[in-house]
């Protein structure tokens, strides 16, 4: 059974002539709608006999939006995979030389030889731990990504698996998730934390998402349901179950990963923001972006250099992350495949 | 059509019921509390006790909401016990509510007149360097994070050049009469045009600053309803008419590629509140978000309800009447 | 929203257009056409004939907003900035000092037993509604304090008396009588070292008794989760001091004083006082540069020197404060080993701590209050920084691997710790070098930092006080007074001891028998045996005023008078 008449507006698109975004309803319908296009994107199999995939890369291989975010990630990745081998130096402990040119009246080490941006405002180099921050950021932005996915995984999978009343009551919980501004439901669930941490930013941040993969992964099911595959599956006597682990699921690949590269974006720039708002991280140990933004808010007017290059680096990857994110969901449009 | 709307309200008001729950709940179970905020470094366990009795914190939460709630029917709805220690929370949300209102609406209007013709730029060009261009300029909107985009203007404008005020909305010993609240409309009603003038400038950067966040959405709608209004049949069928260019332009696409812009502009308005609280913080702007962020501070419960409450009715109100307006427009939307 | 917004917008403009007829301009000069935007003196209407002062307008940058504007009812720094321009006390404070000296009481004597207090008035004052100031009013404001309502005994409330009288039977305030016009004479109920220097507190201001009576001044509530301060204390606080209330603007977030032109003593320099509450000090800071607020409290360290390369004053105050580390047993039970608590302050290197994230001016501590309160001990020898030491106490406790949840809060600027953050990383760096396990915890100040010392969560922990006044009793009453205070003393077999000691040391008349005990009580207190806490440091903290700022006096109390600046062109 379909819920068709339950909920007319969860359905794939059907006015082939509606575009991103027209004609919303609300921000949170606004935001249905998005994630209801790229959910149907995935969902077609083949076109003219030609592979999504093998089609949306002849597409990718020629765009420049694509290419740039692609080379941005790359590098970003690599980086924060090799990070703590070519940073000059430990980037959790205050270098001596450092940390003896820190008073109360120069408390920001300036760029000197061997250390090429500086030091912080604990005496720690700056270079190395905008390096080796890259890989805490890249931690928080997946294990964030990786959660809400998790979490929407399931709560899709429950409401475009199962229907009925079960994918009513998850869907209407969903809806108004999506209808709140999600950096604000961040700030509250990471203010619930009596103890902030890492975890708890990132938990914040991934719960924020979950509606987003739930409704996409539903939609992406709900599109299938009728799909040749699905339906040849069903009349081979495959029970409900495998079919959708082991014929669904694979195909709601694109969407997802259109949609989690997006968040990836979001992850970094929400978790600049927690910091900001003094509901990060407070062990600044291990570097990451987002908090060392957030932390130099003191030094803004007298140290803008060390607010500077925590934010021109979460801005390079989160654009990074969004040009690639953005250029491969057009891709896999259908529509905009004509 | 009347059972449709009565059905939303009633829908509204459950949902603002269960919100005000769970919002009491919530401030409730933050660690600290107004107590540690009244009491600072001087408290001991005694007093903190003795003060959480006086002001029947120690009671159970469904005994403190119910009271709550008895108050709220006769329109108090609390009394500040942070900043705006003394003051009705009500009225600390009347007398903020201009200031981010004025805020909102240059911020729009500074979206609005950038994002409509650029996205109706892009959307005619498409897949030009210029769309491209602008795709990417938005994107990098999107990418900024809006406090840091903020400090910068604020850095380099205000604290650099000196050509717009640091911070707040108006210059202290300006000795401006204010009526409305609203202190650009004060300075011109009363004809202080130089209050008013100064209130303005105040409003620029922290304008600019939050006009990142819709912007980006209403760029991405326009160009996207101008593609696909552009290929509607009379469009064509305008074009094959031989309509001039700037008539198409004018009497069609704009015209019907605008109608979803709108709508989407008005619904920004929960995005527009977290940026708020982000950029008046960094201007010390006096207005609802920094009135809580202090609130989040100093555990100021009253204030938070009503500031949050307030928050939520605006929404849904305007949520609800622009369901109520599509299901006269559309009849298909009241039969579900 | 857009069309509720412009809806709501033009609805406003409509009716303000429908009232512009008398929605005239309030200000004094009427005629607003300068288009001067930035001038900021602008008073051309106003009353100030004195010749001798300047017409000039003086804003202060606030930090936040007083919470009312009666000082009895008071407790935080930012309600008495603004009082002390309005209010004065018997005894007032030396300037640049923390001694009591006379204001509105010319002189005052103990008779023999230390019971009675007769204070001679100051002839010729008045408050600023009229009403004479005389012994009857000394009287009636005694009475006024002692006759508080159940909310008004409130700790969050009249936190002073409170802690410095009592309410009810036990209290310390015994009667007053006028025994001519200008001779009160006040008895207390026991002797305590405190009275009557504890009366030149802001909170112990010289209140108009007639204006008290008008506004209800006593009327103070509690509604809903809040206090409901009285008229008085909302509209119309009337002292005798050099500056008079005129508004507070709520939206604005102005508190506006204007000058006292029938003042008893010398006049204030300026016309207009107006504090401008920016809760943001990058803020204050930028205000300041912009010429918009002439002056702001507790600027950062960080921010002096290039405020003072700017041309601005940065005036250092004497430090009267103390920052401390508290280790609380009760929460940790490890620290009830005095190896480890020895072991974790020998390991401090607060040297290089006061050096490096103290500003200039801050010393090292050596006991829980500064060096200019009476008892005093010079002999007590530092605890040296000795990270050998610190490691092998470790070991002899067995507690090589210790590990610790260190406490700071965040999103908080104290007098006495301009950076907490710092503060901890200093302090983290120095333990983690004898092989301690940090475990941070950082909570905003009210949002569970407090709550969480104050409740004995926190096994270590940042926190100190400024002094109110010039009493040991002050420092160390705040920090060990009580079976659960913040040190968790309970846990230990000297609490007894210490609880007899500082009770016995407040009562004892004698001030030189009373200076010895508290010598000896801060010998104890850092023994080996005992150390409660780690005192660190007590530093400067700073105020900020403009190039063109003249007269201002810092005070170790931070109870700067106003009242004393001109300003230059």
């Amino acid at each position: 059974m379909t819920d068709k008449h339950t909920e007319p507006e969860a359905q794939p698109t059907q006015e082939p002539d509606s575009a991103e975004g027209h004609r919303p309803r609300s921000y949170g319908q606004w935001r249905k709608d998005r994630i209801d296009r790229l959910a149907e994107s995935g969902s077609i199999a083949d076109e003219d006999g030609v592979s999504l995939w093998q089609s949306a890369w002849r597409r990718l291989r020629r765009d420049p939006v694509f290419l740039v975010g692609a080379g941005i990630i790359a590098v970003f990745v690599v980086v924060a995979i090799i990070a703590p081998f070519i940073a000059p130096h430990d980037p959790t402990r205050a270098i001596p030389e450092l940390r003896a040119q820190i008073t109360p009246s120069t408390p920001i080490p300036p760029a000197q030889p061997g250390h090429l941006l500086g030091g912080d405002n604990a005496g720690r180099d700056l270079f190395s731990r905008l390096l080796v921050g890259s890989r805490q950021t890249l931690i928080v932005g997946v294990l964030a990504t990786l959660g809400g996915l998790t979490g929407g995984m399931v709560l899709g999978t429950l409401a475009g698996g199962i229907g009925g009343w079960v994918d009513s009551a998850v869907m209407r919980i969903v809806d108004v998730m999506l209808s709140i501004p999600s950096l604000l439901m961040a700030f509250s669930i990471a203010a619930l934390f009596a103890r902030p941490s890492q975890w708890t930013v990132i938990l914040a941040i991934a719960i924020i998402q979950i509606p987003i993969f739930a409704r996409l992964l539903r939609g992406s099911m709900l599109s299938q349901r009728h799909s040749d595959h699905v339906l040849a599956a069903r009349a081979l006597g495959v029970k409900p179950t495998p079919i959708v682990f082991r014929h669904m699921l694979p195909n709601s690949v694109g969407p997802v990963i259109v949609q989690g590269t997006l968040v990836l974006a979001i992850a970094i720039i929400d978790a600049a923001a927690l910091s900001f708002l003094g509901l990060g991280n407070p062990d600044d140990t291990v570097p990451e972006w987002g908090q060392m933004l957030g932390k130099a808010q003191t030094f803004f007017n007298t140290y803008p250099h060390i607010a500077v290059y925590p934010a021109l680096c979460i801005i390079v990857v989160a654009l990074g992350f969004t040009l690639m994110g953005e250029s491969l969901r057009e891709a896999l449009d259908p529509k905009s495949r004509r | 059509m009347l059972r449709f709307i009565v059905r939303r309200l009633l829908q509204a008001v459950l949902a603002l019921f269960i919100l005000s729950v769970l919002l009491f709940a919530w401030l409730r179970s933050l660690p600290g509390g107004p107590v540690a905020a009244l009491l600072g470094e001087r408290g001991t366990p005694e007093s903190a006790a003795a003060l959480r009795a006086q002001l029947g914190l120690d009671q159970p939460l469904p005994v403190q909401y119910f009271r709550f709630v008895e108050r709220a029917v006769q329109g108090d709805f609390g009394i500040s016990n942070g900043v705006f220690r003394g003051q009705p929370a009500m009225e600390v949300f009347l007398q903020r509510l201009p200031a981010t209102i004025e805020l909102s609406v240059v911020a729009m209007v500074i979206a609005l007149s950038l994002a409509i013709p650029l996205g109706y730029i892009a959307a005619r060009r498409r897949g030009g360097p210029l769309d491209t261009g602008s795709v990417v300029f938005s994107l990098i909107g999107v990418a900024v994070p809006v406090f840091f985009l903020a400090y910068v203007l604020k850095y380099v404008f205000a604290v650099q050049l000196g050509w717009l005020p640091p911070s707040g909305r108006q210059t202290v010993g300006i000795g401006a009469t204010h009526i409305t609240n609203f202190y650009v409309l004060d300075g011109i009603i009363t004809r202080e045009w130089d209050a008013a003038w100064d209130a303005f400038r105040h409003l620029i950067l922290p304008a600019l600053a939050l006009s990142s966040i819709p912007f980006a959405v209403v760029f991405r709608i326009t160009r996207a309803a101008v593609i696909d209004v552009m290929d509607e049949d009379y469009v064509r069928t305008a074009r094959a008419k031989g309509l001039t260019a700037g008539t198409i332009r004018g009497r069609h696409v704009m015209r019907n590629a605008l109608i979803p812009v709108i709508t989407i502009i008005g619904l920004q308005i929960g995005a527009l509140l977290a940026g708020a609280v982000l950029t008046e913080k960094v201007f010390a702007f006096q207005g609802i978000g920094q009135a809580l962020a202090i609130g989040f501070e100093l555990r100021d419960y009253p204030v938070l309800q009503v500031l949050i409450m307030m928050a939520a009715l605006i929404y849904i109100v305007v949520n609800l009447l622009v369901d109520i307006a599509y299901a006269v427009i559309d009849p298909r939307v009241r039969t579900k | 929203m857009i069309n509720r917004k412009v809806a709501a917008v033009a609805g406003t403009a409509a009716l303000a257009l429908a009232l512009t007829s008398c929605a005239e301009s309030e200000r004094d000069d009427g005629d607003a056409g300068g288009g001067d935007a930035g001038s900021a003196t602008d008073d051309g209407g106003s009353t100030g004939e004195d010749a001798g002062s300047s017409d000039a307008q003086f804003v202060f940058g606030a930090a936040g907003a007083p919470t009312t504007f009666d000082p009895f009812y008071a407790s935080d720094g930012e309600t008495f900035r603004v009082t002390r321009q309005i209010f004065q006390n018997l005894i007032g404070i030396e300037e640049g000092g923390t001694e009591g000296v006379p204001e509105l009481a010319t002189s005052w004597e103990g008779s023999e037993d230390g019971l009675t207090w007769t204070f001679e008035l100051q002839e010729g004052v008045t408050f600023h509604d009229g009403t004479e100031f005389n012994a009857e009013a000394v009287c009636a404001n005694f009475e006024r304090w002692a006759d508080q309502n159940e909310v008004g005994q409130s700790q969050a409330v009249a936190y002073y008396y409170g802690n410095d009288f009592g309410f009810g039977d036990d209290s310390l305030y015994e009667s007053c009588e006028a025994t001519d016009d200008l001779t009160a004479e006040v008895t207390v109920t026991r002797v305590t070292g405190k009275f009557p220097m504890v009366l030149s507190q802001s909170s112990y201001a010289m209140q108009s008794p007639t204006a008290m009576e008008e506004y209800n001044a006593n009327d103070v509530q509690a509604e809903g989760e809040a206090f409901v301060y009285p008229e008085y204390a909302q509209e119309h606080p009337t002292g005798t001091g050099p500056f008079v209330f005129e508004a507070y603007d709520n939206a604005g977030g102005t508190v506006s004083l204007t000058r006292n032109d029938d003042f008893w003593g010398e006049p204030a320099g300026v016309q207009d006082l107006i504090f401008s509450i920016i809760p943001d000090e990058n803020a204050r800071r930028q205000e300041l540069e912009a010429g918009t607020i002439q002056g702001y409290d507790l600027p950062n360290p960080v921010d002096w020197q290039s405020l003072e390369d700017n041309g601005n004053q940065v005036l250092i105050r004497d430090p009267f404060n103390i920052l401390y580390l508290a280790l609380n047993p009760v929460a940790d039970p490890q620290l009830e080993d005095p190896l480890i608590r020895r072991a974790l302050y020998h390991a401090i290197n607060r040297e290089t701590l006061v050096q490096n994230q103290l500003p200039d001016g801050a010393t090292v501590a050596t006991q829980f209050f500064p060096d200019t309160v009476s008892g005093y001990n010079t002999d007590i020898q530092p605890y040296a920084y000795d990270p050998e030491e610190a490691e092998a106490l470790l070991a002899e406790a067995g507690a090589e691997d210790l590990e610790i949840d260190l406490w700071y809060p965040t999103e908080v600027t104290r007098p006495y710790m301009p950076d907490p953050q710092r503060i901890y990383d200093a302090v983290r760096a120095d333990w983690e070098a004898i092989g301690v396990t940090i475990n941070p915890v950082s909570r905003p100040w009210a949002g569970g930092y407090i709550d969480g010392t104050q409740s004995s969560q926190s096994p270590a922990f940042f926190l100190g006080w400024t002094g109110d006044l010039n009493s040991a009793d002050n420092f160390l009453c705040a920090f060990f007074c009580g079976d659960d205070n913040q040190f968790g003393t309970s846990a230990y077999d000297w609490h007894g001891e210490l609880q007899d000691a500082l009770r016995e040391a407040d009562g004892e008349p004698d001030e030189a028998a009373r200076e010895e005990m508290y010598r000896e009580l801060n010998e104890n207190i850092m023994s080996e045996e005992w150390l409660p806490g780690l005192p660190i440091s007590h530093s400067p903290p700073a105020i900020v005023v403009a190039e063109n700022v003249q007269g201002l006096t810092p005070s170790p109390l931070t109870a700067e008078d106003f009242s004393t600046i001109t300003l230059s062109e």
